[in-house]
This record gives C-alpha cells, structure tokens and sequence, in this order.
C-alpha cells in the first residue's frame, strides 16, 4: 500500500530496490520511483501494481510474464526476448527498460518480504495483503472525521 | 572499482574544454573523498594566496565514497575551494539528491578552473558532457534556474546553480542544489559566479558498487537501526526539524540574542521555535536522498503579509533572523529564509550581518539615510527587505553583501561584528557552551558550527553529557570532534547522523565499501590528517594564532543572566591545550613530528 502523504522524498526505496537485485546502487535499475511535486508538496512512490488482469502479461508474445498462485505478476527472463511491448503497455508506465543492462525491469515483490517497504523509513510504503475489508485505511479515514468532529465539539 | 567511480571530470572554463581524469587512488586512500580529496587536489593545484574571485582559483564539487550508496542518510557533497569571506580554505557540504546522481553519471567530483567569457552552464549525462551558454538564464533566482535548465536537459537531472548573489559577488552566496538544499557557508557561489558558471545539471545511468555487499548491507541496516532508535535522530529532528534546539538553547541560556548583546536568553524564542514552527506553518518533512531521519521542512505562510511558500527554517536561520535580529514574527523569519534559498545566500550571514547593522544603527554609528530606512532589533519587515536587497545588491544591501564583518570595520567598529576570521558565529553563545567558543576560534573556516559540534555533549548529552559551563577536556573532546566530522564530511555522509552512530559505525560502513581492512583508528587518523591539512592552508594563506580568536564580546563581557551568568569564554587556558593535544607548537603550527606522523608534505 502507498501513502504519498508519508513519503519524505527521500529514495531510500530505489536505492535498496537496485540492491537487492544488483548488489549495486543504481535508480536507475531500481523497480521503484519516487516521483516529486515541489509546489505540491508531495512525492509518490510508484512501483507495479501487481494487476488482477495485467497489460503485459496479456501482449507478451512469447508468454514470458505469468502471475503465480500469490497474485504477483512476474517475468521469466529466460523467455523473455526483449521486445518491450510489456513496456509500452502497461497503463501505469511501471515496466521499465534498463539500457545498461538491456533487460526489462519489474517489481517481484522480492519473493515476498519486499525490501522497499521493510526500508521505508516513514511508512510510506507497506506491504500489506489486499483484503476486502481494507480495515486500516478505513480507520485512517474514521481517524479524520474523529478529529474534525471533535473540533466542532470543543 | 568500489565506492569511489575513479573518475574526475576537468573542466577548464576559459577555453571550454572538458577533460575526463583518473581519481588519484593514493589520495583517495589517505584523505577518502568529498572534503578531504577535494582540499588535497586544491592544495597541490592552487597557490593559497590566490585572489578567489579571480580566474586562478579553482573549484571543486566532490562526492565521497558512501555517496549515492545505501549507508546511512549518504546524500553529500563537498564544495571546496578559496573562501571569499574569510581567506580561508571554504569547503561546504550539502544534501539532497546532487551528489549521488554525480557519482550515478560515473564520476567522484568535477574540478572547475579559469573563468567564461560569457555565462555557461555544465550539462553531464553520463559520459557526455557539454558546456551549453546560460546567457538567458543570468539575473534568474535558483528555483527559475533549475526549472528552465531541467526543461532543457532532462527532467529526471539533479542541479546545482547559483542565484543573483552569487553572480553579483555576495561575499557569502551559495552554491544551491535542488533548488532549496545549499552548500552554504563561506560564499562559495561567489566564486561559481566569478568563474560565470551558472549551474550544473547531472544524469546518470551506472551503479555506484561496494567491495562486499554482504557485509555492507549489514552494515548500513545496523547504523539505520541506531538512527531509528535514538530519540535525537527518531523523534527530535523528523517532528520539529533543528528548529527544537530554539528552545532548548533558550533554556540553557546559551541563546544570542540582539547581535549577542543581550546575552542568552530571548524572551520571544518559544514564538520563533520548532515546536511552533510545526504546529503553525508545517506541510511536511522531506528527507534528502537515502536519508531515515528526515528534517527538512516543507513549510507554507498560508496568509499575511509574509505570505510565502519553501523550505526551513533550520534553527541556525532561525535563530540569526530570530533571536538574533530580536524578531519574534516567524513568518517573517520564514519568508526571509526562502528569500535566501531562491537568490542563493547564506541566512546564517545574513541574519547576522543584519542584526549587526541593527546594533550600529542602534548605537548611532548607522544613519537612517545610509541605510534607507530606520532599522532596530525587532523590526520584522527589515529582516525581509534587506535579505532581498543584499542579494540583488541593491541600495544598502550592497554594503551588507560584504559581511559583518567588512561592514562593521567600515564604520570602525569591527568588534561588533560577531565573527571568527570574518565569518560570522552561529546560535550558540560560547560563555554559555565554553566548548563551543573553542570550536569557534579554532575552526578551520572561521565562525562555524558544524567542524566540531561540541553542542552535542555539552547541551544534549550526546554521547555523554559535559558540563557546559566548564572548559575541563574541552579541548581533548573537540579534537574527536573535529576529527570524526572530518571522516563524516568526507565519507559523504550526513553529519546529523553523528547523534546516533559513532566511530565503529563509520569504519565498518567504510571498510566494507571499500574492501579496507584497517583499524578504527585508523580511520580516524584520516580525519586528523584533513584537519591539518586545512590547517597548513590556513597558515600558508596567511593565518596564525592571533586568528584564533573571539570577538571581544565574549571574552570580556559576561553573560548578563540566566546559567551561565558572570562567564566569559575562557578562551586562552583551553586553545593552549587544544593546541597541545594537536601536536601543534606553542603559536598553532603542526610540528614536524606532526606532520610526518600523518604523512602530510
């Protein structure tokens, strides 16, 4: 789950992201951007999604993206032949080419404890199980009216 | 290659060329990066007593090893060069997100020398690098100029720049990057803007790698958990900035106040602080790259006639608008902190050259006709005016330009100018923090809070708590201070996160980046060997013992209230130790035993 309004801008997420998958720093290779907005001060993570009904895994021609039993969209680099479609048709701009290395870049969720979340340092990113209910952003929502209807109290 | 690229950019402004150069791996191993490299290159290439506006000085942007990486908050860089404030080395490091995209385009650091002929900006792209002309962007304020250069370079690069203060040679204009992070003291931007460097852009595509990752990794997730843990760098800085120390210098009676006339206490200071700063003008906190502490502040003035939108204050700003100024309108203070950012001055030097022109026209010695206007402590309005009119240099704000301490002397009154070799002091009153007065006259760019922080034993405890108020081993805690900061500055690491991690952490970070296998002390031998360094520039540009000093005001009129009442800064008793300590003689010089020692010459 990403919550911009947390996010301090400061990269940690893309930094450790090109770690764990190239024992290297580079943003570059990182499958998370945090893109920056200085007058509205704000800053968005943005990283896939993870689809229900994924672009990329659709145009692939050579089946090359699948979406295992957890839900997470991943890429056989094995099969994959560079072609980037995948690249050009997700909606979310979220597939990335790298140029140094010449592959294709997509968050894995790193096999499930996804480094990005467990090194946010302000909880701008959590990796949470979708769940119908969504509890916690509800709260954060109830949270709010509480505050403001305790402002008209007082 | 690890940690470093290897890799220097030349680039000689008076014909144009641009030369890509080896790092000079010795160097790398005995002075590491950033601050230590980049006055290591200086010193062999740039006589000391070289005018540093003039096209034989150089300037040098330089990252350190840890930059770009995942150590701890690992976002600086240094800028080095001939200070035009002081005569000193200038050597002043920043934030944000510039650094580690230099080192992402493949190089440690760019050494500039010579001067265009007309206005040019740098553009680096990984390994294409062009001087483009910047003719249409000369007289643009920092946020006007790196919008347009982004537009025309590409928008994911990072830039550096100078404002209007920096072209019209303010003795303490910045080199600002991402549009509100500065390399800030010293007036290093005047010398960017004498060489009519305008601003550099960088993007870059490589990878910055580590010896051994496993070890690093492991290290770097230890120094964040400490960073987590330690209520200075967990609580105290992300929810109330460095603005919190108003109020806990207030308390300690350590806070100047009126041009430090009237001691340490100011009776408005709760108005100007972090706390109020939070609760009333907040948008939210920002950290520069790779950085789990977070201080910086997105800061809006919703209505009034400040009404203004940036970043900061941070305290020592706040404290020279505040306090200092006896301003008490933190809107006011906030506005002329964004005035700073946008035409790239110093707010520490400013607020201060404002509060001693206050003291001047106060006293009669300033007349309302010089300056244009009346002008007394508190005046919330002059703050801003003169903020904006020294970095346009307009009117009077032509003489501020020049400090307080050139200011002060025209009148022939230099000793109310509150500065150590002719840069002005920050918000700690050394009769209140007797250690910090040592820091002060032995710092190797004058006036400066951030070479030997001893405000951290002293006032918070950290890592243990001195008696403020007396100068017992100040001087043995100043020399690790001033050491470690060294180390700090030059790994390209921030120093706020010295509150939680120490030496071990450093040196672990540092070995396993590098590959090293030295000992801690060793490590910290290397920062010893950069503050000699500084140190024989420092003499060879003409300074000696006699600079090691402080205005008259705090060594002869004692604190008028609060805890450290009746204290002057017991100045001579603790620099005749800290030389000793130093291995320095009797006048301040490193002997020969010293200097062989460290390696240095």
């Amino acid at each position: 789950m990403i919550s911009p309004d947390k996010c301090i801008g400061c990269r940690t997420c893309e930094v450790i992201c090109s770690f764990s998958k190239i024992e290297a720093f580079n943003p570059k290779n990182s499958r998370v951007s945090v893109i920056a907005y200085d007058e509205a001060a704000i800053s968005v993570p943005i990283m896939c999604m993870q689809c229900e009904e994924p672009s990329c895994m659709i145009v692939c021609p050579v089946s090359a993206i699948v979406k295992n039993k957890d839900g997470t969209v991943l890429i056989d680099e094995n099969k994959c032949i560079g072609c980037k479609l995948c690249v050009s048709a997700c909606p979310l701009g979220n597939i990335t080419f790298n140029t140094g290395e010449r592959k294709v870049v997509k968050c894995d969720l790193c096999g499930g404890d996804p480094y990005c979340a467990k090194f946010c340092p302000s909880e701008a990113i959590r990796f949470t199980e979708a769940s119908p209910k969504n509890i916690n952003r509800k709260m954060l929502i109830a949270e709010k009216f509480k505050e403001l209807f305790g402002e008209v109290e007082e | 290659m690890f940690g470093w690229t290897g890799n220097i950019l030349r680039v000689d402004l008076s014909n144009g060329t641009v030369k890509k150069e080896p790092l000079n791996l010795q160097d790398a191993k005995m002075y590491l990066g950033a601050r230590g490299v980049a006055t290591k290159i200086y010193m062999n290439e740039v006589d000391p007593n070289v005018d540093p506006l003039s096209a034989e000085n150089k300037l040098i942007f330089m990252t350190g090893p840890l930059t770009g990486t995942f150590a701890a908050s690992s976002g600086r860089y240094e800028v080095v060069t001939k200070a035009p404030l002081t005569g000193t080395i200038g050597a002043s490091n920043s934030g944000g997100h510039f650094g580690p995209e230099l080192k992402f385009a493949g190089f440690d650091g760019i050494i500039f020398e010579g001067k265009s002929e007309i206005p040019v900006y740098l553009y680096i792209n990984d390994d294409k690098v062009e001087l483009k002309s910047a003719e249409h962007l000369w007289g643009n304020n920092v946020f006007e100029t790196t919008d347009e250069v982004l537009k025309e370079t590409s928008m994911d690069a990072r830039v550096a720049c100078i404002g209007p203060a920096g072209e019209k040679g303010v003795l303490f204009a910045t080199v600002m990057n991402d549009k509100h992070r500065a390399a800030g003291r010293s007036g290093l931007g005047a010398v960017m803007g004498s060489k009519k460097l305008k601003a550099i852009a960088v993007t870059g595509s490589n990878s910055v790698k580590v010896a051994k990752p496993k070890e690093f990794l492991e290290s770097c997730i230890d120094a964040r958990n400490k960073l987590k843990a330690h209520p200075v760098t967990s609580t105290g800085l992300p929810t109330y900035g460095t603005q919190i120390l108003i109020n806990i210098l207030n308390e300690s009676g350590a806070l100047p106040t009126r041009n430090w006339r009237d001691g340490g206490y100011f009776e408005h200071a709760e108005e100007t602080s972090g706390e109020t700063l939070t609760e009333k003008y907040l948008v939210r906190n920002k950290g520069c790259f790779g950085c789990s502490i977070g201080c910086g502040r997105v800061t809006r003035i919703p209505e009034g006639k400040f009404k203004s939108f940036g970043e900061g204050p941070e305290y020592e700003s706040g404290w020279s608008y505040g306090a200092n100024c006896g301003v008490r309108d933190l809107a006011a203070i906030s506005k002329a902190n964004f005035i700073c950012n946008e035409l790239g001055v110093d707010p520490i030097t400013m607020g201060c050259t404002i509060a001693c022109a206050m003291e001047l026209s106060e006293r009669g010695i300033l007349s309302k006709d010089e300056i244009g206007r009346t002008l007394k402590f508190g005046d919330a309005e002059a703050i801003v005016e003169l903020t904006e009119m020294t970095g346009k240099r307009e009117g009077f704000g032509d003489k501020l330009a020049q400090g307080s301490y050139r200011l002060a002397a025209s009148f022939g009154y230099p000793e109310l100018s509150m500065s150590v070799k002719r840069q002005e002091m920050p918000a700690y009153d050394g009769r209140g923090v007797q250690g910090m007065g040592l820091a002060y006259a032995t710092s190797n760019r004058g006036g400066c809070h951030v070479r030997g922080y001893l405000t951290s034993p002293e006032i918070l405890g950290v890592p243990q708590k001195l008696d403020p108020l007396v100068t017992t081993d100040k001087a043995q805690w100043l020399k690790i201070f001033q050491d470690l900061t060294a180390v700090v500055d030059s790994a390209g690491v921030c120093l706020f996160t010295t509150f939680a991690l120490g030496l071990p952490e450093y040196s672990a970070m540092l070995r396993s980046a590098l590959g090293w296998d030295i000992p801690d002390e060793e490590i910290l031998k290397i920062g010893e060997r950069i503050w000699n360094l500084e140190r024989l520039f420092n003499i060879d540009a003409g300074f000696s013992k006699a600079d090691d000093t402080l205005p008259p005001r705090l060594l002869e009129e004692p604190m008028p209230s609060g805890p450290a009442k009746g204290k002057v800064v017991e100045l001579q008793e603790m620099l005749i130790e800290y030389y000793q300590v130093r291995g320095w003689d009797e006048n301040g010089i490193p002997t020969d035993e010293k200097i062989e020692e460290l390696s240095l010459r």
